[in-house]
Order: C-alpha cells, then sequence, then structure tokens
C-alpha cells in the first residue's frame, strides 16, 4: 500500500456540500462529528475546503444554481477522491424530483462512489457509509 | 470618497458547519459594517409548485421537507390551513401530541443554535455539550415517532401515531432528564463573564425596529414585543395547558440566548402537562377526513424561530391549487440591516447568527467584485476573528 492511500484511509478529511437539502441530512452529517457518535476519534474530520478534503459528502438534490458550483468543488477536491451522496434527495432527487428547480441526482452531475439512502440517515448509516467507501478502496 | 476604502467580504454560500447555502456580502470600511446584502435562492426546490402536483395527503410529508429542522411546523402549518379550510376541529388527544412533538422540536432546534452560536464565539465546549444534550431529545423522537428526525406524525384531522399509555412513564423520565442538562447549559451560559461582555449591547434591534421589520419568533420577543402564536392564536394544546411567553426588553444578542434557553424550560412544561394529560384523555387520534371542499385556509403556528404561514386554496379536487409558504426566517433576516449595520466585523457573525437564520458561510465560491475590495475574507475568517475576540477578552478578564 502506498504512503498516500494508507493515509488517505486512516484520516479521512470530509467536505460536505448542502447542495439544496432540506437540511436534515446535514444536521445529521454533523451530529457523527458531536460527542455521541464522535468520529473525530477515527480520524475523520470535517474540513472547511474542498482543497483539503477527501471525500465528498454531498446532500440535497443538486438545484441548478448550485449545479456550476458543485462542478467546481468536484474540480478543487484533489485526487484521489471518493464522493458519497447522502439521503434520498442526493441519490435519487426523492421527494423533490419532479421540480422544475432540480438539476440532480448528484450523480446526474458528478461520478458517485458511495449512495447512503434514507431520509435522513441515521448517523449510524452514514458513518458505515464512509467506512465501506474506504474498505473498497484498494 | 467613502466608497474607495470600503471593503466588500462575502459569507458564504457555503460553510461546513451550517445547513443552507447562504450568501452576505458585507460592506466595511476598516473594522465597521457599513453595509450588507443577502442573497440567496441555492436552496430553491420549488416545493410550492410541487405541492400543487400532490395530493392533500402527499402535501403534508413534503412540507415537512422544508426544513429540516422546523420538520414539525411546517405540517402542523399545513394541516392547520387543512383543517381551517374544511372547517374540522381534531379530537383532543391529537392535540396533546402535536404539541409534544411541536415542544420537542422546539427544544431540539434551540439547542442546536445554543451550540452553533457557541462555535461562533470560540467556545466549542458550548457546542459540544448542546449537541450532546439534543441526542436525548432525538432518542425521544425516535421512541415517539420512530425517526430521529422527519417524525411524519401529522396527518389531516390528528395525527398518525398514538402514544402508548405503556410510553408515557418512560417517555416523562427523559424529559425529566433534560432539566439538569438545561441548567447546567444556561448556568454556564449566564454566568460566563467573558459572554457578558461580549453579548450584552452587541447588535441591538429596538422594540420599534423588529415592529418595523415584521421579526417573529425569539428574535421579536428578546425585543420586548410579546408576540406568539402559541397564544395569540392557539392551535394544538396550547391554549388548554399552562405556560409563559419569555420575553425580554434589550433586543441585543445576549437577550435572544436567555429567550431561547428559558424557552426551553417552558416547552419541557408543557411537554410534562401533555403527557399527564394524555393518560386522561382518550379519544381518537384522528378523524376521517372524507373530503375537501373548495375554500380557502391559512395556518400559522409557532415554530422555534417564530411564526410559519402557510395558505392553502383548493378547488374541491383533491391537490391544492395554489399553496403559499412564508418561514420565520423570511422575516427575521431582513432584520440584519438594522443589527449589523455599525457593529465591528468580529461581531458580525454572532449577530447574523442569533435571529438563527438558516444561515451559511464562507466564500470560495464567490465572486468578488475586484474594484472595491482590497482584502477580502471568508466566512472562516470571520469566525476566526469572532474566536479570536472571545479569547482576547478572557485573556484580559480572567487573566487566562
Ligand atoms: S433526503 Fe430527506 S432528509 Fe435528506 S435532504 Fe432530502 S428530504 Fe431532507
Amino acid at each position: 500500500m502506498k504512503l498516500k492511500d494508507w493515509a488517505f484511509k486512516k484520516s479521512p478529511w470530509i467536505f460536505h456540500l448542502g447542495a439544496g437539502s432540506c437540511n436534515n441530512c446535514d444536521i445529521e452529517l454533523l451530529d457523527c462529528i458531536t460527542p455521541k457518535f464522535d468520529v473525530e476519534r477515527f480520524g475523520i474530520l470535517l474540513v472547511g475546503s474542498p482543497r483539503h478534503a477527501d471525500c465528498l459528502v454531498i446532500t440535497g438534490i443538486v438545484t441548478k444554481k448550485v449545479l456550476p458550483r458543485l462542478k467546481r468543488v468536484y474540480k478543487q477536491t484533489p485526487d484521489p477522491k471518493i464522493v458519497i451522496a447522502v439521503g434520498a434527495c442526493a441519490c435519487s432527487g426523492g421527494i423533490f424530483r419532479d421540480g422544475y428547480n432540480m438539476a440532480g441526482p448528484v450523480d446526474r452531475v458528478i461520478p458517485v462512489d458511495v449512495y447512503i439512502p434514507g431520509c435522513p440517515p441515521k448517523p449510524e448509516a452514514i458513518i458505515s457509509g464512509i467506512v465501506k467507501a474506504l474498505g473498497d478502496m484498494k | 470618497m467613502a466608497e474607495k476604502k470600503r471593503t466588500i467580504i462575502p459569507i458564504g454560500p457555503y460553510h461546513p458547519l451550517q445547513e443552507e447555502p447562504e450568501f452576505f456580502l458585507l460592506g466595511v470600511e476598516g473594522e465597521k459594517v457599513v453595509d450588507i446584502e443577502w442573497k440567496t435562492g441555492y436552496n430553491h426546490r420549488g416545493i410550492e409548485r410541487i405541492a400543487e402536483t400532490k395530493s392533500y395527503d402527499q402535501v403534508t410529508f413534503l412540507v415537512e421537507r422544508v426544513c429540516g429542522i422546523c420538520s414539525t411546523s411546517h405540517p402542523i402549518a399545513y394541516c392547520n390551513a387543512m383543517e381551517d379550510l374544511a372547517g374540522i376541529e381534531i379530537p383532543e388527544r391529537a392535540k396533546y401530541i402535536r404539541s409534544i412533538i411541536a415542544e420537542l422540536e422546539r427544544i431540539h432546534s434551540h439547542l442546536l443554535w445554543v451550540g452553533l452560536a457557541g462555535h461562533f464565539l470560540g467556545y466549542n465546549t458550548v457546542w459540544m455539550w448542546s449537541w450532546k444534550y439534543r441526542e436525548p431529545v432525538l432518542d425521544i423522537m425516535e421512541a415517539i415517532s420512530g425517526n430521529r428526525q422527519n417524525y411524519a406524525m401529522l396527518k389531516i384531522g390528528g395525527v398518525r401515531r398514538d402514544i402508548e399509555e405503556s410510553d408515557i412513564p418512560k417517555i416523562l423520565k427523559m424529559v425529566e432528564k433534560l432539566v439538569p442538562n438545561l441548567d447546567l447549559l444556561t448556568g454556564a451560559i449566564t454566568d460566563d463573564p467573558v459572554l457578558h461582555v461580549r453579548l450584552k449591547g452587541v447588535g441591538i434591534l429596538t422594540k420599534e425596529e423588529a415592529r418595523n421589520y415584521g421579526a417573529t419568533g425569539p428574535t421579536a420577543r428578546a425585543s420586548g414585543l410579546p408576540f406568539d402564536a402559541r397564544r395569540d392564536s392557539p392551535y394544538a394544546a396550547y391554549d388548554l395547558v399552562d405556560w409563559k411567553v419569555i420575553t425580554r426588553q434589550e433586543g441585543d444578542v445576549f437577550a435572544k440566548v436567555v429567550v431561547r434557553l428559558l424557552e426551553m424550560y417552558e416547552s419541557v412544561k408543557i411537554i410534562k402537562e401533555c403527557l399527564m394529560r394524555l393518560r386522561k384523555v382518550k379519544t381518537e387520534i384522528a378523524i376521517k377526513v372524507e373530503e375537501i371542499p373548495p375554500g380557502e385556509g391559512i395556518g400559522h403556528p409557532e415554530a422555534p424561530r417564530g411564526e410559519v404561514f402557510h395558505y392553502i386554496r383548493s378547488d374541491g379536487t383533491n391537490r391544492p391549487v395554489r399553496h403559499k409558504i412564508r418561514a420565520p426566517s423570511f422575516c427575521n433576516v431582513p432584520t440584519f440591516r438594522a443589527t449589523v449595520i455599525g457593529e465591528t466585523i468580529s461581531d458580525a457573525t454572532i449577530i447574523l447568527a442569533a435571529v438563527d437564520p438558516c444561515y451559511c458561510c464562507t466564500e470560495r465560491m464567490a465572486v468578488v467584485d475586484k474594484r472595491t475590495g482590497k482584502k477580502e475574507m471568508n466566512g472562516f475568517d470571520l469566525i476566526r476573528l469572532s474566536q479570536e475576540k472571545t479569547k482576547d477578552l478572557r485573556r484580559k478578564m480572567l487573566g487566562k
């Protein structure tokens, strides 16, 4: 295993982008770093810039206004990166799929590696999704 | 002349800690904020339009997803509007259950806010604490509704799930356990001398301004306007139980904190009383609604952030012809013009956060007008500035 991969697996840094969500997925994601779940124990850290991130976690349908920004954030994230779609909205458009302002779901815009369904998924589900994503890396 | 010196600071649209993307442009001269502009629309999902394509029963679940934090306030507003339209009175038991859910949501929302406000001030311990104490609230929600968020408890004509008699003692105990945690948090915040200096007299919204801007919820109540839709136009069980409207006169950030903290105690009181009443009131939990007549209806309950407003027009079919939603932040956010202008940049973050908008930061993707901007800062720098100010104060005051 290369040093880069090893570092990647040991402490994945996450950038969260709400692309038109109802907040619930975002809150549950944030919940993961607070004391009850506390994923920082495992080196998972929420960072403030996509340039520092290993994982992009995207919640919500992609609205038309967010679309160009999402593409840009994807480009700004250095390789290797994994993209995780959290919530029914991000996976399939969920309840908002018929809306006129929808440009997503996420996988129509950028490649997605892991889908975490649920509306919203529980923090446990989110953590398990991220862990699975890391396990899939060679 | 002044134009030349002005720097534009964009905040938004993305911030890792916050929920929705939103975008602020602060115009500053030196340290002082002289202008603020608000841009939004990143999160526009066209819900009102989608609602017109769904049947009345489906809309309940759609409006739940307007905002995740207020995922009971919107359905209550919608159901109230529908019940107003159809002239329905819901069973008493349903009223109590609705109140219980709504108040649990208020506690969870206020705790969430206290945590984020703490973070903006550089008190990450407060953040972690209040989010830790928020977890039991979500556990209670899970016990009642089966989900931590998006409870799906409401339906037109009542509620979808009952609270079983056998569960009540367990839930009561969980609710009672919240109180010492709230005490701890309230004590820690109100006793801290640094926080007093940091928050008192900052970002004052006068009574007059609050009225002119049409502020609602804790933002209005902290400025001495005793408006609370729960008391002024009772719905659910709020006229059946005993509780107080919390107000403060000062209108500064501290007052807003205090109002929210004290409101949580009232919520606990309401929940406890409703649970007690549930033991005696053995009615149905919902009535069957056969048909929705043509007409109009409004519902305007008090969400954690203020009054939510839903308007429905029906033409007698099974879907709304028009569904209008107005959320409280829509009224509260413009008050920034009164509160932020004239304050320093390092206070801007907490003042913006004080009305608990669905608030968001950091620049990165913002387009900055280079003609006017010399220095660029993003939301992180702003939060850092805010945190440093607290640190400075602490050093000076406590010698730490
Ligand atoms: S999946 Fe559900 S909870 Fe998540 S953003 Fe969409 S509507 Fe909200």
